[in-house]
Formats: C-alpha cells, sequence, structure tokens
C-alpha cells in the first residue's frame, strides 16, 4: 500500500469502518511509514476535539414553540372546511359514483316502452295466425257477416270494411288476445300476401297520427281513429301497406256514423 | 376501522368520521412530536453549521419541521434523527443554491494529489491547544460538501453508511472526502497560509 492510499482510507481507519483485512493492512503501513503515522495522529487528535461537543450548536429555547406554532398554522391555512374535508369526499365519492352509474343504466333498466311491447306482440300475432292455420275464425269476404260474428265476443263494434274494389279483399274475422285484452283481428288479402288489422278501443287516449315501425322484416302501422286502435302487420310491400292505412282510414268515419 | 373500537360504537355512537380524521391527526402529530422532536438539536446544529448563521438556521429547521411532518406518513424507519436530518439537508441546500450560489459554484478537489509529508509534528499541539473559538473558525472556513461530513460523522457521530443515505453520495466517497476534510481543517488549524493550502491539497 502507498502513502496516497494510506491517507485515503485513513478516515476509514479512524473511524473503523474498515473491513479486518483493509484495517490490517493500513496498520502495517503506518508501522513503517512516518509520514502516514503523523497524519493519522492528527486526524486522531483532530477528531477528538471536534467530538467533545464543544462546538456543537443546540437549538435555541424557544424554537420547538415557533415550529409548534407554524405547525399548527400551517395545518389550519391547508385543511378545507370540515363539509369539504376528505373524508366527506372519501364518503361522497363511491356514492356519487354509484348514481351515475345508476343514471346510466336506467335506460337498460326501464324495459321495452309498452308501445314496443305491443309491437312486438302484435308481430307474433300476425306470424302465429299464419302458422297455426287458424288465420280466420269466420272465413268470409261478406262485412256484414264478419261484423256481427264479433257481437258478444268483445265489448266493442269494430267497423268491418271490404276492400275488394281497391285491391284489398277481406277474408275474414278473427278473435285475438293483445294488450291484456281480446280484440277483433281481420284479416285482408293482396295477392299472396295477408294483412292483420287488430282493433280494440284503448284505454288511454293517445296520438292519431299514423306510426309506422319494421319488425323481423314485417311492416306496423298503427294508428288511432274514432276511438279506436287500429294495428295492421303485413309483409306486404311498405308503399302497398301504407296505401292500405289511407284506405281504411278514410273508410272508417263513414262506418261509424252508420246507424 | 377506529369507531369499531370506541365503546359506543352502534350505540348512539355520536362520532362522525369527521372526528375520527381529527383523531387520526391527533396521534399523527402526537407521534410526530414523539420521534422527530426530540432531534431538534441534531437539526438545528446541521442547518447552523450549512448556513453559518443562526437566523438562517432557525428558518431552515422550522420549514424542514414542516416539509418532515407533511412526508411523515412515508416515514417507515426506525432512526428519526437520521431520516429529519436528510430532510434539513436538502432544506439547506435548496436555499444554499438560491441565496449562496457562489460559495456553492467553489470547486473542491476531492482527490489527494501529494501526500502529506510533515515530519516534524508541530500540528499535534496546535491541535491539541485549539479551543472551540478556533475550531469552528476553521469548521466554517471548509467547503459546504466538507463541512456537512465533519459535522455528520464527529459531531453527529453517524456512521458512513447512513452520512452516504443523509448527504446522497457513495460510501467511499464519505471516506475519502472526510479523509481531505479532516486534512485541510487541520493544515486551517496550523494555521498554514491559504495559497500553500490550495496547492498542498
Amino acid at each position: 500500500m502507498d502513502c496516497k492510499n494510506a491517507q485515503t482510507l485513513i478516515a476509514g481507519y479512524l473511524d473503523q469502518e474498515l473491513d479486518p483485512v483493509r484495517s490490517l493492512e493500513i496498520e502495517d503501513h503506518l508501522h513503517g511509514c512516518v509520514a502516514c503515522s503523523q497524519v493519522y495522529e492528527n486526524h486522531q487528535v483532530l477528531s477528538k476535539g471536534l467530538r467533545t461537543g464543544s462546538i456543537y450548536f443546540k437549538a435555541p429555547t424557544d424554537l420547538q414553540k415557533r415550529i409548534q406554532r407554524s405547525m399548527r398554522q400551517a395545518a389550519k391555512a391547508e385543511s378545507p372546511p370540515r363539509w369539504l374535508s376528505w373524508s366527506w369526499v372519501r364518503m361522497a365519492a363511491p356514492m356519487a359514483a354509484a348514481v351515475i352509474v345508476l343514471l346510466a343504466l336506467v335506460p337498460f333498466l326501464r324495459g321495452p316502452s309498452t308501445e314496443e311491447m305491443l309491437t312486438r306482440e302484435v308481430v307474433s300475432s300476425h306470424v302465429r295466425s299464419l302458422m297455426a292455420n287458424h288465420l280466420a275464425d269466420v272465413p268470409s269476404s261478406d262485412q256484414h257477416t264478419v261484423k256481427p260474428w264479433f257481437n258478444g265476443k268483445v265489448d266493442f263494434s269494430p267497423p268491418v270494411e271490404d276492400l275488394a274494389n281497391q285491391g284489398f279483399p277481406l277474408v275474414g274475422g278473427r278473435l285475438d288476445y293483445l294488450d291484456n285484452r281480446p280484440v277483433a283481428a281481420l284479416i285482408y288479402q293482396r295477392d299472396k300476401h295477408v294483412i292483420n288489422v287488430f282493433i280494440w278501443p284503448p284505454t288511454e287516449s293517445s296520438d292519431p297520427g299514423i306510426k309506422r315501425e319494421t319488425r323481423q322484416g314485417y311492416h306496423v302501422f298503427h294508428w288511432t281513429r274514432s276511438g279506436m286502435t287500429y294495428w295492421a302487420v303485413s309483409d306486404l310491400e311498405e308503399s302497398q301497406l301504407q296505401e292500405f292505412v289511407q284506405l281504411l282510414q278514410n273508410q272508417s268515419p263513414a262506418t261509424l256514423s252508420l246507424p | 376501522m377506529k369507531t369499531a373500537t370506541c365503546p359506543f360504537y352502534g350505540y348512539g355512537n355520536k362520532m362522525d368520521r369527521g372526528a375520527v380524521v381529527a383523531l387520526g391527526e391527533k396521534e399523527t402529530l402526537a407521534r410526530f412530536e414523539q420521534t422527530i422532536f426530540p432531534h431538534m438539536d441534531a437539526a438545528y446544529n446541521l442547518a447552523r453549521w450549512l448556513t453559518r448563521n443562526e437566523h438562517d438556521a432557525e428558518d431552515m429547521v422550522q420549514e424542514a419541521y414542516l416539509r418532515a411532518f407533511k412526508f411523515f406518513n412515508d416515514f417507515r424507519g426506525v432512526d428519526g434523527r437520521a431520516w429529519l436530518l436528510t430532510i434539513v439537508r436538502n432544506t439547506c441546500y435548496t436555499w444554499l443554491h438560491q441565496n449562496r450560489a457562489h460559495e456553492m459554484t467553489t470547486t473542491f478537489d476531492e482527490e489527494i494529489h501529494c501526500v502529506d509529508s510533515d515530519t516534524s509534528n508541530p500540528a499535534t499541539l496546535a491541535l491539541q491547544s485549539a479551543d472551540h473559538q478556533i475550531l469552528r473558525q476553521a469548521l466554517d472556513e471548509l467547503p459546504v460538501e466538507f463541512r456537512e461530513l465533519v459535522v455528520l460523522r464527529d459531531l453527529e457521530g453517524f456512521s458512513y453508511k447512513e452520512i452516504a443515505g443523509i448527504a446522497n453520495i457513495p460510501t467511499g466517497t464519505v471516506m475519502s472526502r472526510l479523509a481531505r476534510a479532516r486534512e485541510r481543517l487541520k493544515k486551517i488549524l496550523c494555521g498554514q497560509p491559504k495559497e500553500k493550502l490550495e496547492d498542498g491539497l
């Protein structure tokens, strides 16, 4: 070990921070080197002098009070009013999040509207009437046969029109069940296409305008006229079904005006 | 949850969460005063040696304590003194860079270029007779990077590992820098002219 190395390690040796091997090495060097042992001795005296505590600065007695005061002030300045404190935020945040999630889910939770449900029912009834070989309870193209047939089966008298002259011959009538009540179903035909018209007096008054929807490839028109709800459904081309609907609309008041 | 330990919990419990948090803050403050306040002398001593001014030292300690309380939740160790002095040192260095920038730009030499070759030994006598006034003056003259190591080692008695943590330098650097600091201090005390000091180191 040379003197340069030794004098770097002297501090570590003095402070007992060297590993045993290094300690032995520097001890060997100090034994044989007057200059380095002199440096070591001087450092030792110096370090001892510093450690007596004579140059240690003790904190002024009022410093602790000053610090405690400033800590209180800082705490006051930083803490917001109690109602805004973190404890409240911690409590309110999950609740607010839950409310937001619930609000977002409302459209899904509410389920389908009455109108949507009814559209489904109407289409299902139409499909069922075609499947079950039970299209008409009273197969007749004569409106004067079909209309009286409903007497005693439903508590209203549905307007029945034969539109054969306009290309939509009446096929018959059927008793059906929609919107939790028995309804009158009139069957019309255009070429090979069947049109079901469901008629019943609505429980609540609704918009008289024509509404149209398409579901599973079937066109659905519904409207209210002269105190009756009409739902017409068919696989007929939409424009043709619309023509049919307009014919019905024009006919029904006249029918009602009959004695 | 702290309310669960309240004997009246679930029985007309009047403790709202706000009170619990306030209680938590009080507990934290008590723990802080218990673990950190006893080291105020150490904090002041270091700040005083780094700023070389008692008023600035008090400001530094106050600021360091406020910071320490703010980060007290991060304190996981057992040695509050080393943790506090790290904050004191950082606070002081920030202040020194802002207010004593010229001191900080002084380059100090870590390497030992030529070895000490005093064969006669007047130094030992001078060192032994140095009173605390002279010692203080000499230490004040050291560059701050040397000064802080002497303070942390000889005045506070920290291990090299602890000093490395506080001053954010490798342990090997602590040792070599301390050797340099003591050598320089010795030369100041022995009244060597400054020019010769700079040459010799």
